[in-house]
């Protein structure tokens, strides 16, 4: 039986939901960063399904840099959840509310 | 022969992902986290991108989930979620109906709106075969994307310094959050006494 794209692209968007629901509905900032990883493994997934698809490189490049940006993302975000758990041990994010304006 | 290894991939993929979904111990979300990037690594190498495969498996699972076990462990955050309360009333269900909110319009979009994939391969940029990944996507991208990559080094140096001004240490004791925030959540003691925070920042200031 032939892979075609279309089963990456459905793999790429059901992992994109689980990991959206995931951050909708978990509590640890940690644990919602993960599910944020999990959307943009499946953003990659789709880009290099349709760059091998079209024949093209740009999807490479374009998770490449989707890369550098999730490493950057990771290591600013952990950051911000060591500077908050530093003051308060345990909180969760709806402990963060107040950041509200 | 391809069709196995997609399947067992996207079985990987998907479990992993629910792992991460459902388990308790952040420590446990973080490992099954591992699982779902190998499955989509494979699923690279399936793609012929061997150059992003490699990548995947150092950056994602060589480095960021350390850095998580890191943040995990140095934190003492290793507590077990109570998944059974519900925060806020209907909470759940709604993140449910709005995931198939998200899975049908992507679907959608994707598959059945145009049938599949549209659009024409651009010229300067064709899919070289899978031995020749890393060289390809090399040239492209230090020829045509050369400034953009010039821009994430100063991305990534910027998330560094950012990450160091973010958690040093201050001098003088820290704030405490507000204390209404304090007083929802009565299991943690330990966490904000002046006079702890003002002993650890001593000995940093020292150093």
């Amino acid at each position: 039986m032939e892979v075609t794209v279309a089963w990456y692209l459905t793999l790429g968007a059901v992992l994109f939901t689980l990991g959206a629901v995931g951050l909708l509905v978990r509590r640890n900032p940690l644990v919602m960063f993960m599910c944020v990883e999990l959307m943009l493994n499946a953003v990659n997934l789709t880009f290099v399904s349709l760059g091998d698809a079209l024949g093209d490189l740009s999807g490479q490049v374009s998770v490449f840099f989707v890369l550098v940006v999730a490493a950057a993302e990771v290591v600013v975000g952990l950051g911000i959840v060591v500077a908050i758990m530093r003051r308060r041990v345990g909180a969760t994010a709806d402990d963060l509310s107040v950041l509200r304006g | 022969m391809d069709a196995a290894v997609f399947t067992v991939c996207a079985v990987m993929v998907l479990s992993g992902a629910f792992g991460v979904l459902l388990a308790r111990n952040p420590v446990h979300a973080a490992l099954f986290l591992v699982q779902s990037v190998f499955g989509v690594a494979v699923l690279f190498l399936l793609l012929e991108a061997t150059f992003l495969a490699a990548v995947q498996v150092i950056v994602y699972a060589g480095a960021i989930v350390i850095l998580f076990l890191f943040v995990i462990m140095l934190l003492g955050v290793d507590r077990v979620d109570d998944l059974d309360v519900e925060p806020i009333a209907g909470q759940r269900p709604l993140a449910v109906v709005i995931g198939a909110g998200i899975l049908g319009t992507t679907l959608t979009a994707l598959l059945v709106a145009v049938g599949g994939p549209t659009g024409a391969p651009t010229a300067n940029a064709p899919l070289g075969d899978a031995g020749d990944n890393a060289k390809r996507l090399g040239e492209v991208l230090f020829t045509d994307h050369v400034f953009a990559v010039e821009l994430t080094a100063l991305l990534l140096t910027v998330a560094v310094v950012g990450a160091v001004v973010l958690v040093r240490r201050l001098r003088g004791p820290l704030q405490p959050l507000p204390a209404e925030a304090v007083a929802s959540k009565p299991e943690s003691p330990e966490s904000t006494g002046p006079d702890g925070e003002a002993g650890e920042a001593g000995q940093g200031g020292d150093a």
